[in-house]
């Protein structure tokens, strides 16, 4: 017994081990399970490397779960396949492509890392199923974002597969809405939900709901129910339901033409826009000096030529070198202009014909030199993020962004330019050269100068017009030649020497060319605006506003 | 004789006298000697001084309007193309059905087109003198009308420079179009035929020639008695002061159309001999740039002498030739430096010079 004492102690402390150390073994389990559970937002961020599309799926289900808001930011990347890992450290990035290198950025709290190289990252791969649950996942997430626009994108996404459980969330969310636009959008989705019903009087409400509607959606839906389908039978059974949805169609068609002169005006004003660029520096210098430059063409060509050095210099800030090349072509076209003034055009005042074959060979000799100097191929002028996309009023009504900042440009420079002939020393002295030469000199205005500096800055308002151009055509050498002869036409039919009538003239003649081209045809427009200018300057030989004068014509 | 006649206008003489060697001399070589002989020309050189003068016709007739009543115009080239396309109409319709489809009735490009019948204003042009007819008919009539209207309203100067260009311009775009039923962006080409000849023979090629060098002789002279007629010196004195004629108590506006008229015909008759020479008229031809160039081949020779149109015709093309060969990069630097050099430095062209220095010479 003496010695058994001992052992069962010894067994029993063994016993107490084992016990204990399963227990911590079993409690080091549990804290783990509850690691698990529970993770971190950084560790779920780091889970999402994992090669198993199921698991990855996983941690985006755990990801939703957290507060944390940079979550959105973290899946939008993972959409958009900008989320990388590192391959030194296995961090998990967001990485945006900045010009060869990428710039990264930490997913879990968006802190700056400074730049990498493309090697030293790999993308985290997701498959389309993925997408699309990450897509509805986050606009669930954004159904309640305080910024309306991102609420109608979020119904917008989810409405593209419509569940049970999405519609409770949408008509919850119908109830809490103040804002217009996104209630106008969720009752769209409403609507042709209805559309779907079993019940005739709520696909009767569904059709009654959509006459008001502008949607592209809205017209092929109600299309459906009127049409027959492969087997010949009507794929709406109820005649009424159909008779509904006619006089529905009708209505939004009438509607719909309504948006269709507003876009053809719209075409038609950006067209006339860029005439009127084209053609404002012309009527200084052959409205207000009488000198045909045939060159024309080609300093808006510089201009344009000009954006595209300015985008080589600066090719990190395309926005900001768009907006420095407006000053950079003013001065490059004006100082050509001015050389053209001084060195040929000052031999030949006086006779018009001389001066515009002068001025043509001009034209050949700097088309040439562009030729040579950039290459004969057109160059790519990039534009700036500003300007790409349009403005979306609804699906049959939107304005391309770069048609609508060339239309409030050419407004500017029009302005611009009607107060430098109004109220600077400058404008005073051109106008008094225009209307009397002779007096002007001799009232002591230099009117050589006076001759070099307005050809300056006609020239310069071309190249202006050119960085204008370089964003809606090609940049190439020919480009002055496409426009020569339209900017005359705008000129002259706008009234020589007169700013306002050239205004006028450009916007007229670019809705009626957009006007015409839908029943003629683009070239047959164009031709018929030709003609009509040819015949209007039989009848009007001085255009649409003439120079008030007394002095018999030549 | 010849001296005789043409009086103190001796460089006329000579002129003529170049030119009706050149037309009798190089087929006639072309046609007699082998390819070995130095007398030899091959028939890419008759083609080409073929071409050279009818572009000398061509320069004839702006110089007519330009030099003598002072209408700059800059659509000449769409008279032109006009007779070169019923010229092309005509000789496509010689084609017959050796066409790559095959097609009696239709020329090819019609039946790609999946065009049934022939346009009624194709109709006719298988007959060679209703061709003929409608070469000068066609371009008369444009002129025609083109000029009534511009001349009535008196549009004038520049103006009228410009919408002369607007006009080329225009109709370059209307004959790019397929459904005008010219063959759109190739125009006509493939010729086969003239009067039942094959356009690929030595003897076309020289007797075209020849024809192109008697009718710009022959135009030449008529234009010369044309500005030496009443009509000439009215249209002349519309060119140095227009309204003071017409408060003279002339139509200003009927001289100037006649004489648009006329100069239109030439042109279009050009326009006629160039095409079986080159074998193609396609829209091109109506590019402002083709009427620009005449310009400057007419103030390179020197305007209002109408040899002077010649010369500078054939000068400026024969650059053109051998500038696009060696160094085409050169050549619009070349041409717009005679635009500019010309204009400011040599207002009255080669002739001019020529002119000065020989009077300096015999006043020594």
């Amino acid at each position: 017994m003496k010695y058994l004492m001992p052992q069962i102690v010894r067994l029993f402390l063994v016993i107490l081990m084992v016990f204990s150390v399963i227990e911590i073994a079993n409690s080091q389990e549990v804290t783990q399970q509850v690691d698990v559970v529970n993770p971190t937002f950084s560790e779920t961020v780091s889970g999402l490397k994992v090669r198993s599309l199921s698991k990855k799926g996983r941690f985006v289900e755990q990801l939703v779960q957290f507060k944390n808001p940079q979550k959105i930011v973290v899946l939008k990347a993972l959409v958009n396949g900008e989320l990388f890992e590192v391959r030194d450290d296995g961090r998990v990035v967001i990485a945006i492509n900045n010009n060869e290198k990428f710039s990264i950025l930490l997913a879990e709290d968006g802190k700056s890392l400074g730049l990498l190289d493309k090697e030293a990252i790999k993308k985290i791969k997701i498959n389309n199923r993925l997408r699309s649950q990450i897509r509805r996942i986050i606009a669930n997430l954004e159904l309640n974002s305080a910024d309306a626009s991102i609420r109608i994108q979020a119904i917008k996404t989810l409405s593209k597969s419509l569940k049970q459980d999405d519609l409770q969330k949408l008509k919850k969310r119908a109830e809490a809405e103040t804002d217009s636009d996104v209630i106008d959008v969720l009752e769209l989705v409403f609507a042709l939900e209805n559309l779907n019903n079993a019940d005739r009087v709520i696909r009767l409400q569904g059709i009654e709901m959509l006459k008001a509607k502008t949607s592209l959606k809205a017209v092929s839906q109600l299309q459906l129910l009127v049409e027959k389908d492969s087997e010949g039978e009507f794929n709406e059974p109820d005649a009424e339901i159909r008779k509904h949805a006619r006089s529905a169609l009708v209505k939004i068609r009438s509607r719909l033409n309504s948006y269709e002169v507003a876009q053809t005006l719209f075409f038609g004003l950006s067209l006339g826009a860029v005439l009127v660029l084209a053609a404002i520096g012309l009527a200084i210098t052959f409205g207000v000096m009488g000198v045909i430059n045939m060159a024309h063409g080609e300093m808006m060509m510089l201009g344009a030529y000009t954006t595209y050095v300015m985008q080589q210099i600066m090719p990190n800030h395309i926005g900001l070198s768009l907006i420095l090349a407006i000053p950079a072509a003013f001065m490059v076209s004006g100082i050509v202009g001015i050389g053209i003034e001084r060195g040929i055009i000052r031999h030949l005042y006086g006779r018009p014909l001389e001066t515009l074959l002068a001025t043509f060979g001009v034209s050949l000799v700097l088309q040439q030199a562009v030729r040579s100097i950039f290459s004969p191929l057109n160059r790519s002028v990039i534009t700036p993020e500003f300007m790409s996309g349009s403005l979306y009023i609804n699906d049959f009504l939107s304005f391309t962004w770069n048609r609508l900042y060339i239309l409030f440009f050419c407004l500017l420079v029009f302005a611009f330019l009607l107060q430098i002939l109004k109220r600077t020393k400058l404008g005073l002295e051109v106008r008094a050269v225009s209307q009397n030469r002779n007096m002007a000199k001799a009232m002591g205005i230099p009117t050589a100068r006076v001759d070099a500096m307005t050809f300056g800055l006609g020239s310069g308002i071309a190249g202006v017009a050119g960085v204008a151009l370089s964003q809606i055509t090609n940049v190439g050498p020919n480009l002055g030649q496409a426009y020569i002869v339209d900017s005359f036409m705008v000129v002259v039919f706008g009234g020589v020497g007169n700013l306002w009538g050239t205004l006028v003239a450009g916007f007229s003649l670019g809705i009626a060319n957009k006007v015409l081209e839908p029943f003629a045809g683009a070239v047959l427009a164009k031709i018929l605006v030709l003609v009509f200018i040819i015949l209007f300057i039989q009848k009007r030989p001085r255009g649409l506003f003439p120079q008030k004068g007394r002095a018999a014509e030549s | 004789m010849l001296l005789k006649y043409f009086g103190n206008e001796k460089e006329i003489a000579l002129v003529l006298l170049i030119l009706a060697a050149v037309t009798l001399v190089i087929p006639i070589c072309n046609l007699m000697f082998s390819t070995g002989s130095i007398f030899y020309f091959s028939a890419y050189t008759v083609s080409l001084i073929g071409k050279y003068l009818t572009f000398a016709l061509l320069a004839l007739s702006l110089d007519l309007v330009w030099g003598y009543c002072g209408i700059l115009v800059l659509g000449q080239g769409a008279f032109f193309a006009l007779g070169g396309y019923a010229m092309g109409m005509y000789l496509m319709r010689q084609i017959g059905d050796r066409g790559v489809y095959g097609n009696p009735d239709l020329p090819d490009f019609m039946v790609f087109l999946n065009w049934k019948e022939l346009p009624w204003y194709w109709s006719g042009f298988e007959s060679f003198p209703f061709a003929m007819l409608m070469v000068m008919v066609a371009p008369a009539i444009l002129a025609f009308v083109f000029g009534w209207l511009t001349f009535r309203s008196r549009v004038t100067g520049v103006y009228l420079s410009i919408i002369s260009q607007a006009l080329t311009y225009a109709l370059l775009l209307a004959f790019f179009r397929n459904e005008m039923g010219f063959g759109g962006n190739n125009g006509l080409t493939d010729f086969k035929d003239i009067v039942g000849f094959s356009l690929q023979s030595d003897t076309v090629r020289a007797i075209l020639l020849m024809s192109s060098g008697m009718v710009l002789i022959a135009a030449f002279l008529v234009c010369r008695w044309l500005v030496k007629t009443r009509l000439g010196r009215v249209v002349t004195a519309v060119r140095d002061h227009e309204s003071r004629v017409r408060f003279l108590g002339y139509r200003v506006e009927m001289y100037k159309l006649w004489i648009f008229v006329f100069s239109a015909i030439l042109a279009g008759i050009a326009g006629a001999l160039y095409v079986p020479q080159v074998g193609i008229i396609n829209p091109s031809e109506f590019s402002p740039l083709i009427s620009l160039e005449i310009v400057v081949w007419v103030a390179v020779g020197g305007r209002g002498t109408l040899y002077g149109a010649i010369i500078g015709a054939i000068i400026v093309n024969y650059g053109k030739t051998v500038l696009t060969g060696l160094l085409p990069e050169v050549w619009l630097f070349t041409l717009g430096a005679v635009f500019i050099l010309v204009t400011i430095y040599m207002p009255d062209g080669l002739v001019g010079l020529w002119k000065r220095k020989w009077g300096e010479l015999s006043h020594e």
